[in-house]
C-alpha cells in the first residue's frame, strides 16, 4: 500500500523486537468471535490515476459547466488562485489544532487576523475562531443568548434561511426552548408588529437573518429597539458575506451568527463552509468555539495562544458552552486570504458589481414576471413569481446550460410560483439575458417595472 | 542541548512577519474586477440608510505580500508532512494529495448544493458510495453523513437515542460515560438535556461490568464508549457490556474517535454497538487543517433508521439517486445542505486508494507502530496500565515527576528534537498522562527517532532536569503567558494611535 | 499554611467570617494555590439568593474551573467588584481577597462548618493535591 512507509522486512523485525510471532499476536485482546475473518466489501484499492477517473466521472455528472443562478446561503464567487496555493502548504494543510503555541504560530496568528476582519466587517468586539457553518452558528449564538439572559424561549423570523431554522429547531427541540416564528409582511421585511406580539418577556432572543433569505434588507434598527425593549437580544444571521462589502452591518444587534462561504469557500455541494460567531466582548466568556489571543512569550516577545478555553468541552465538560472541539480552521484560512486579498476598497467594488448585476436582472425579469419584495433594498437575491412553474422554466433552462432560481415552493407554498433568484459578479449580461428570454417564452410580457423604479424613491 | 543533539532536526533561520495590518496601506491592491458588463448603480440610492460608508480598517496590501505573509507564518508551524505528529487520540496520519486534486475538480467544487438533483448525480453517487463502505466497515446497517465533526456526530447520535426511547412513550433521563471519556462526551450529552453519570474504570483501565450492572437501570438511556478506550486498550468484556445495557432498555454508543486501531479487524455492529460516530478527518485521512474541518458520520443499526436526520439518500425506481425529505420520525436537520461534502471526497479517495488489503494493513501498522513505541520506552516512562495497547499507549510522568519536571515539560522540549509533542494530561484518570498515537504513517526509522528522543530527555531529567524544564529552546516563542492572554484578553489588532506607536 | 482561626471553612475550600448576621467569604489559600494562577471570577449579583451547598459562582485558571459552593444560606448583600479586574488578588492573598458578603439566613448553618484547625488537618490528609 503506497501510503504506509515499511518494507516487510521492517514488520518482521519490528514484531520480532516486541517477542511476538505474527500480526495477529497484537489483536489478541479483541475476542475471537468478533474479529473480521475476511476481507471488507469495499472496492479493490485503485492506483492514482483510476482515482482521479472515477471522480472525474463524477465531476461530470455534476453540473460541471453550468452557469447559475443559485445562491439561498451558497454563493458561487469567484475565488483567487493564491487561495488554494496558500492553503495547499503542508503547514496549514496538515497540522492540528494550536495547541502547541510554540509550533503554532502560524495558524494562530492567521486567526488572530481574521478575528479581526470579522469584528471590522460586522462592527462587532469580538469574533471566535469559526463554527461548523451558518446554519449551527445561529443555533449556538441563540443558545448563547438563552443561556446569557437566562430566559428560554426564543422568536425567529420565517425570512431566515429555511435549513437554519429547521436546525435550530432539532437543537432546541431537546432544550425543551420554546420556538415561535414570525411572519414576513407584504414587502418582504419581518412584520414589526408581529414581533412585537411575538417578543414577550420570556424571550431570550429574536433571531433574525439579514440580508434575509429572499435577499432584502431588514430594518435592523426597528427589530433592535423592540428586541431591546422587552430585554430580548437581537441575534442576526448573515448568510450572504459578500454583503457586507455594501451593506451596513447589524451593529446593534447582540450576537452575529455568519456563514462565510462567500469569502473564498468553493460551494462543493454544501460544505466545508464556515460559520463564525461576533459578539460584543462583555459576552465573550459565554460564547462558544475556540478564541485567540495576543501575549507576549518569555522573553517579551509578541505571541498568540488560544485562550479563554475554560469555556470549552475539554475542560468544562457538561457544563461547557458547547461541544464543539473540531471548527472549520483550514476554510477560516480561506475566507482570511480572501477578506485580505479584496480588503478595504475591494470588497466594496465587488459588492457594488453584485448590486449592478442583480438590479439589471430584476429589471430584465421584472418585464416578464412579477419581481415581489421591490419596494425595499436588496443586495443579490430576488423573488420572481412566474405564471409557469418554476422547475418547468429550471428544465428548459438546462438545456441552456443555466442553472435558474430557486423554487421557493417547497418552503414557502404561500409564494405560489416563485423563486429565488441569485447574481454575483461571475454573472454574465449574456446569461442574464438568455434566462430572462426562456423565462419569457411562457410569460408574456408583464409590467412591473414600475415596483422597481420605487426601489430609488424608498431610499430617499 | 550539546551533549543530547538531535537526529531529527538542525535549526534555521525563518523569516519574521508582522500583522497583515500593519503592511497595509491606501492604494495598495491584490484584486482586479472585470469591467461591469451592466450599467453601473448608485449604491446609496438603492440602499439608502442601509448602505456602508466605510469599512474599517480592512488591510489594502499586494498579492506578493500577501503570500510571503501567510508562507512566512506557515514556516512557523509543525506538520505531518514535516513529521511525526503523536498526539494521542488525533489520529494524525498522512493527507494523501489525491485526496486534494480531486475535491477541485470543477463539478466537484462547484457544485451547488441545491442544483436539481437531475444534474448532482456525481455528487449523489459519492455519498452513496461513502455510505456504503462506512456502513460495511462499521458493520452497521445505516449511516448519516450530516454531521460537520466528530462532536456533532455525538450530538446527533444522542439525539437519535433520545427519539428512540421518546417513541417508545419512556424517555430515560441518564447517560453513562466512563471517567476515561472525552470531554465532547458529557459537554454533548448535557446539550440533549441528559444527566450525565460518571463510571469509573476498574484497575485495568476498562470498563468494570460490576459497576455498570449496579449503575445499569431503566433510566439509562445511553452508554457512550470509546472503543478502543482513551488509554488506547480494547474493551475485552464489549459483549457483556452491550448485553448489561440491552437487557434493560438501554443504547450502546460508541464514540469512533479510535476507529483506526480497528478497520478491517473488527466491526463495532458484529460486537453489539447500536451506534456509532466516524472521525473522517482521524480515521480516513481528510487533513485537520489547524483544527478542521472535519466531519462526524453517524452509523447506526436498522432500528434507528426512521430517526436519522433528514434529508436521507434515497435510490429511485428509475435508477437515479435523490434525497428523501419525507422522514416523520427523523430527529429533524442537525446542519443545512448535506454535511461536509468536500470530505467526504477526501474520504472516499482514502477508501478506494486502500481497498480491503490497504485498509487491514493500515490498521496492523497503526497497532504495531504504538507497540513498537510501547516496548521502546517501557522502563524509561512509567506505565500505568498494563494491558495490551492497541493503536495508542499512555504513559505517565510518574517518574520524571521526582524531579519536578512535568508531563508538559517533557512535551515542550519533544519540540526541540524535532518533534510535534504528544497528547498531555489526558485522559484524565492517568495523572501526568502521555498519550501517544504515532498512526501507520510512520517508519521505522522515524519511530526509532522518537524513541530515542524520549530517552535523551528522561537523561537529561537525571542529568539537567532544568532544560526540560525551560523548554522549548528552539522556537520563535517560548512559554507564552497564558495567565496575561486570559486575564484581560486581547482577541484582536486595534490600530495604536500614532503616539502609542514604537519609534522604529 | 495559616488559616485564620476566627474564620470557618469549608471541605470544598471555600472560607466564611461571621460578623453578626453578615458574612463574607472567600477561597483559602490552600485553593489557590492548587488552581494556580486565578484568571476569572464568576460571582453572583447583589440581591441573589445563597443556599447552603450549591454552587454560586466559579473560579478559573488558564486550564481549570472550580465551582465555588455556598459555605451558608443567604442573600449576596455586596460583591468584591475589583477581582472583576484584578483575580489575582485572590493569588497574592487569598483569605483577605473577599468575594462576596451575604446576610445570612440561619445563623446555625455555620455549626456545620470546619474550624481552622480542623482546616488544616483535612487538608493535610487530602495531601497535596
Amino acid at each position: 500500500m503506497r501510503y504506509l512507509p515499511k518494507s516487510p522486512a521492517d514488520r518482521e523485525a519490528m514484531l520480532k523486537s516486541m517477542g511476538a510471532q505474527s500480526i495477529d499476536d497484537l489483536f489478541k485482546s479483541i475476542p475471537a468471535e468478533y474479529r473480521l475473518n475476511r476481507d471488507l466489501k469495499v472496492p479493490r484499492q485503485m492506483a492514482e490515476s483510476e482515482i482521479v477517473d472515477w471522480f472525474r466521472e463524477c465531476s461530470r455528472e455534476n453540473g460541471d459547466g453550468h452557469a447559475t443562478f443559485l445562491g439561498a446561503g451558497a454563493y458561487s464567487h469567484y475565488r483567487p488562485v493564491i487561495i488554494d496555493s496558500l492553503i495547499s502548504r503542508g503547514e496549514f494543510l496538515t497540522a492540528y489544532t494550536p495547541y502547541q503555541a510554540e509550533i503554532s504560530q502560524g495558524t494562530l496568528q492567521s486567526i488572530f487576523e481574521f478575528q479581526t476582519m470579522i469584528c471590522e466587517l460586522t462592527g462587532m468586539e469580538v469574533a471566535n475562531a469559526s463554527m461548523y457553518d451558518g446554519s449551527t452558528a445561529a443555533a449556538e449564538a441563540v443558545m448563547m443568548a438563552v443561556r446569557l439572559t437566562g430566559r428560554r424561549s426564543v422568536v425567529m423570523a420565517r425570512s431566515v434561511h429555511p435549513e437554519y431554522c429547521e436546525v435550530l429547531a432539532t437543537y432546541a427541540f431537546h432544550q425543551g426552548m420554546p420556538l415561535a416564528t414570525v411572519p414576513f409582511a407584504e414587502n418582504g421585511r419581518l412584520d414589526t408588529n408581529a414581533v412585537e406580539k411575538a417578543v414577550t418577556a420570556d424571550t431570550a432572543c429574536l433571531l433574525i437573518q439579514s440580508p434575509n433569505f429572499f435577499g432584502t434588507i431588514e430594518d435592523i434598527e426597528a427589530l433592535a429597539e423592540i428586541a431591546h425593549r422587552k430585554g430580548a437580544m437581537l441575534v442576526v444571521s448573515i448568510a450572504e458575506a459578500v454583503s457586507l462589502g455594501i451593506v451596513e452591518p447589524p451593529r446593534s444587534a447582540d450576537i452575529i451568527a455568519m456563514e462565510a462561504q462567500s469569502f473564498g469557500v468553493p460551494l462543493t455541494f454544501g460544505g466545508p463552509y464556515c460559520g463564525v460567531i461576533a459578539t460584543r466582548e462583555a459576552y465573550v466568556r459565554r460564547m462558544p468555539g475556540r478564541l485567540v489571543g495576543q501575549t507576549t512569550d518569555r522573553s517579551g516577545k509578541r505571541g498568540f495562544v488560544l485562550t479563554l478555553a475554560t469555556r470549552e468541552q475539554h475542560i468544562r465538560r457538561e457544563k461547557a458552552t458547547s461541544n464543539i472541539c473540531t471548527n472549520q480552521a483550514l476554510v477560516a484560512l480561506m475566507a482570511n486570504i480572501f477578506m485580505t486579498i479584496y480588503g478595504k476598497v475591494g470588497l466594496k467594488e465587488l459588492a457594488r458589481q453584485n448590486l449592478a448585476k442583480t438590479v439589471y436582472a430584476a429589471q430584465q425579469f421584472g418585464k416578464h414576471a412579477s419581481v415581489l419584495f421591490g419596494s425595499v433594498p436588496r443586495f443579490n437575491e430576488f423573488v420572481v413569481r412566474t405564471a409557469e412553474d418554476p422547475h418547468a422554466i429550471n428544465s428548459r433552462l438546462l438545456g441552456h446550460k443555466i442553472v435558474g432560481g430557486f423554487p421557493l415552493k417547497k418552503f414557502y407554498p404561500e409564494l405560489g410560483n416563485a423563486s429565488l433568484w441569485c447574481c454575483t459578479e461571475l454573472t454574465t449580461r449574456s446569461t442574464i439575458d438568455t434566462a430572462v428570454g426562456v423565462v419569457a417564452e411562457s410569460e408574456g410580457s408583464e409590467d412591473s417595472a414600475a415596483d422597481e423604479t420605487s426601489v430609488e424613491e424608498v431610499a430617499k | 542541548m550539546s551533549k543530547h543533539m538531535t537526529r531529527k532536526a538542525t535549526r534555521h533561520v525563518n523569516q519574521n512577519e508582522g500583522l497583515i495590518f500593519e503592511k497595509s496601506s491606501p492604494g495598495k491592491a491584490a484584486w482586479k474586477l472585470p469591467p461591469l458588463d451592466v450599467p453601473e448603480v448608485d449604491a446609496s440610492k438603492l440602499l439608502g440608510s442601509s448602505e456602508r460608508k466605510t469599512l474599517g480598517n480592512m488591510p489594502e496590501v499586494s498579492e506578493i505580500e500577501i503570500i510571503r505573509h501567510f508562507t512566512r507564518m506557515s514556516t512557523w508551524n509543525y506538520a505531518i508532512d514535516l513529521g511525526m505528529y503523536p498526539l494521542g487520540s488525533c489520529t494524525m496520519k498522512y493527507n494523501p494529495r489525491v485526496n486534494e486534486v480531486v475535491s477541485r475538480l470543477e463539478g466537484i467544487a462547484n457544485g451547488h448544493p441545491y442544483q436539481p438533483e437531475k444534474i448532482s448525480q456525481g455528487a449523489l453517487r459519492i455519498i452513496k458510495t461513502l455510505s456504503d463502505c462506512l456502513t460495511e466497515i462499521t458493520g452497521m446497517d445505516a449511516i448519516t453523513l450530516q454531521p460537520a465533526a466528530g462532536a456533532h456526530g455525538e450530538l446527533t447520535g444522542l439525539l437519535m437515542v433520545r427519539a428512540f426511547h421518546d417513541s417508545k412513550g419512556k424517555p430515560r433521563k441518564k447517560v453513562l460515560i466512563p471517567d476515561s471519556a472525552h470531554g465532547t462526551n458529557p459537554a454533548t450529552a448535557a446539550m440533549v438535556g441528559y444527566a450525565i453519570e460518571n463510571l469509573k474504570s476498574n484497575s485495568s483501565g476498562i470498563v468494570d461490568t460490576g459497576i455498570l450492572e449496579a449503575q445499569m437501570n431503566e433510566d439509562v438511556a445511553a452508554l457512550m464508549l470509546t472503543n478502543p478506550n482513551t488509554l488506547g486498550v480494547f474493551e475485552q468484556e464489549i459483549h457483556k457490556i452491550a448485553d448489561i445495557l440491552h437487557a434493560k432498555g438501554g443504547l450502546l454508543y460508541m464514540d469512533g474517535a479510535n476507529m483506526n486501531a480497528l478497520v478491517g479487524k473488527v466491526r463495532p455492529g458484529d460486537f453489539g454497538v447500536d451506534l456509532m460516530h466516524l472521525n473522517l478527518h482521524k480515521t480516513f485521512s481528510t487533513p485537520h487543517g489547524g483544527g478542521g474541518p472535519g466531519s462526524g458520520p453517524v452509523a447506526i443499526k436498522k432500528f434507528l433508521e426512521p430517526f436519522l436526520p433528514k434529508p436521507v439518500l434515497k435510490s429511485k425506481p428509475d435508477g437515479t439517486l435523490g434525497f428523501d425529505y419525507d422522514r416523520p420520525q427523523s430527529i429533524g436537520r442537525v446542519r443545512s445542505f448535506y454535511g461536509n461534502f468536500g470530505m467526504f471526497v477526501r474520504a472516499l479517495a482514502y477508501i478506494l486508494a486502500n481497498g480491503p488489503d490497504g485498509l487491514r494493513q493500515t490498521t496492523e501498522d497503526a497497532v504495531l507502530n504504538a507497540n513498537y513505541i510501547r516496548k521502546g520506552l517501557e522502563g524509561t516512562y512509567d506505565l500505568p496500565y498494563k494491558s495490551p495497547s492497541m493503536h495508542e499507549v499512555v504513559f505517565s510522568d510518574k517518574l520524571q515527576a521526582k524531579k519536578g519536571v512535568r508531563t508538559m515539560d517533557v512535551a515542550k522540549r519533544l519540540i526541540d528534537y524535532g518533534f510535534h509533542p504528544y497528547t498531555t494530561a489526558f485522559p484524565l484518570i492517568v495523572p501526568g498522562a502521555m498519550m501517544i498515537e504515532p498512526t501507520e504513517s510512520e517508519s521505522m526509522e522515524e519511530l526509532d527517532l522518537f524513541i530515542e528522543a524520549m530517552k535523551s530527555i528522561a537523561d537529561e531529567v537525571d542529568e539537567d532536569a532544568e532544560i526540560v524544564r525551560t523548554a522549548p529552546h528552539s522556537t520563535r516563542v517560548a512559554r507564552l503567558d497564558e495567565t496575561a492572554a486570559a486575564r484581560n484578553p486581547v482577541l484582536r489588532w486595534k490600530p495604536q494611535a500614532e503616539s502609542q506607536k514604537p519609534k522604529s | 499554611m495559616p488559616f485564620p482561626a476566627d474564620y470557618k471553612y469549608t471541605k470544598e475550600h471555600e472560607w466564611l467570617k461571621a460578623d453578626g448576621k453578615t458574612a463574607t467569604i472567600g477561597i483559602t489559600s490552600y485553593a489557590q494555590d492548587s488552581l494556580g494562577d486565578i484568571v476569572f471570577v464568576d460571582l453572583p449579583k447583589v440581591g441573589a439568593e445563597l443556599a447552603a451547598g450549591k454552587t454560586f459562582g466559579s473560579v478559573e485558571s488558564v486550564k481549570a474551573v472550580s465551582d465555588l459552593y455556598a459555605p451558608a444560606s443567604g442573600t449576596v448583600t455586596e460583591v468584591n467588584g475589583e477581582l472583576a479586574t484584578a483575580p489575582e488578588k485572590i493569588n497574592k492573598d487569598a483569605h483577605s481577597a473577599w468575594m462576596i458578603k451575604i446576610a445570612l439566613k440561619n445563623p446555625g448553618d455555620l455549626n456545620s462548618l470546619l474550624t481552622a484547625a480542623d482546616y488544616e488537618k483535612f487538608v493535610a490528609e487530602e495531601g497535596g493535591h
